[in-house]
């Protein structure tokens, strides 16, 4: 293989000239070495994992905003990401100088760590009906008690049930895609199924002004 | 007590069975690689863990983290007529050249004035022609009209396709075949950036949105 081939034999003896008796092996060598080039090349440019897609519905535009009044949502949660922080509020949003029940809204921070005040912590304990629920499902599914088809429509349903959390996603002009991706698939692990993005109100640019400082 | 004595062999080695695996590698590497196409940009795109693969008839844009927009078209029937709907509607003529070269290439970014300059360039070249991107101010919104002639166009090679696969047998389901549209954002995007193009989409009235991300493995509690 990789020797170099031996000159071929057939000395010149008296007598009879006889053909040359050519060597029968081959230097493989230069073509081992194009195999392992291409090799090589193959093994660094190919590309295997295709990239993923995380489908995210929009709601759709509504052409006289003032004419639409914001729906009263139970259980819902409000994130809004500025720069590269998180804050969060339950319920609906009460200005300072309209107070609800339990006083004006305050805004806490969250991270996307794992410590008791990280996104994936709150939205378990939130959303802890729908896991909960979905995990009794999963477990009929496994036992064969329902069908894959069934299944997915209960959890659908599931998802947008009274007991479930809604989340709204707001943003202020710093944040970055990075956190908002990073929150949406937060909220897919915690299998909530109402997600809206949608615009930061007034009084709430100021709640977040006056809670940065 | 006798001296061990090295074994005279030959000094070569047979190495058949190496090369042949590497023969058998070089040909499944070969068989089985897909090329990444040229991009005009450079994108690093988030992590999710979501395991949806990129469809195949998809219209895309892409935003880079300077909030600069540009626009792909998988299917390159469609990307003609897209194509001759926009000359029409901006007056920019192109010869037959710069249309074939149009149809074969992948995600672009320039205004509509820009495009022949753009085509002339090489391939290589295009990541450093000056171009703010696709215009989508709401004065001169080109991404609009770029959107809303793929999507009728892509419809229509769709429905096509659809067809095909019916007569071939099998029950082919016409949701796989309706163009699906994707937004693929840098990490270091600005959101603000993503939301006019979001608007541009949300104006059309096509709320679906998919996000390209690159995987992540699913937490276990």
């Amino acid at each position: 293989m990789a020797e170099i081939a031996e000159s071929g034999g057939g000395g010149h003896g008296k007598g009879k000239k006889r053909a040359k008796k050519g060597s029968t092996r081959v230097d493989m060598t230069p073509m081992v070495d194009l195999a392992f080039l291409l090799l090589t090349f193959f093994v660094l440019t190919s590309t295997f994992s295709k990239p993923k897609v995380m489908p995210l519905n929009y709601p759709a535009k509504v052409k006289d905003p003032k004419s639409v009044k914001a729906p009263k949502v139970n259980n819902a949660a409000t994130f809004i990401l500025a720069d590269d922080k998180v804050y969060y509020y339950r319920g609906e949003f009460y200005p300072k100088t309209k107070p609800g029940p339990e006083g004006p809204t305050v805004l806490e921070e969250a991270n996307f760590g794992s410590g008791e005040k990280s996104v994936r912590k709150l939205l378990a304990s939130w959303n802890e009906y729908v896991i909960r629920n979905k995990a009794i499902l999963q477990q009929k599914l496994d036992k064969k008690q329902i069908a894959d088809s069934t299944f997915t429509r209960l959890v659908d349903e599931l998802t947008v049930d009274k007991e479930a959390v809604k989340v709204l996603i707001k943003t202020d002009d710093k944040a970055l895609c990075k956190s908002f991706i990073d929150l949406v698939d937060e909220l897919k692990i915690a299998n909530v199924g109402v997600i809206a993005p949608t615009d930061l109100s007034p009084a709430e640019k100021d709640l977040l002004k006056a809670t940065k400082n | 007590m006798p001296k061990i004595k090295m074994p005279k062999g030959s000094p070569s080695i047979d190495m058949t069975p190496m090369v042949d695996l590497a023969f058998l590698l070089v040909t499944f590497f070969m068989l089985t690689a897909s090329f990444r196409t040229a991009e005009p940009v450079t994108v690093e795109t988030p992590s999710s863990i979501s395991d949806k693969i990129i469809p195949e008839n998809v219209i895309m844009v892409t935003l880079d983290r300077d909030g600069r927009v540009f626009f792909n078209l998988s299917d390159p029937e469609a990307r003609k007529e897209m194509l001759g709907n926009m000359l029409t509607k901006y007056k920019v003529s192109l010869n037959d050249e710069q249309v074939e070269e149009f149809s074969i290439m992948s995600t672009f970014g320039c205004t509509m004035q820009e495009l022949p300059a753009y085509l002339n360039t090489e391939a290589a070249r295009r990541p450093d022609f000056q171009t703010k991107g696709i215009p989508t101010d709401s004065t001169r919104n080109e991404l609009l009209d770029w959107i809303s002639f793929a999507a009728g166009a892509a419809a229509n090679t769709g429905k096509t396709a659809y067809e095909e696969a019916k007569l071939k047998g099998g029950e082919p389901k016409m949701e796989d075949f309706k163009p699906k549209f994707i937004l693929r954002v840098d990490s270091k995007t600005l959101y603000k950036d993503a939301a006019t193009v979001i608007d541009v989409f949300r104006e059309l009235n096509l709320n679906n949105l998919n996000f390209v991300t690159s995987a992540e493995a699913i937490p276990v509690n």
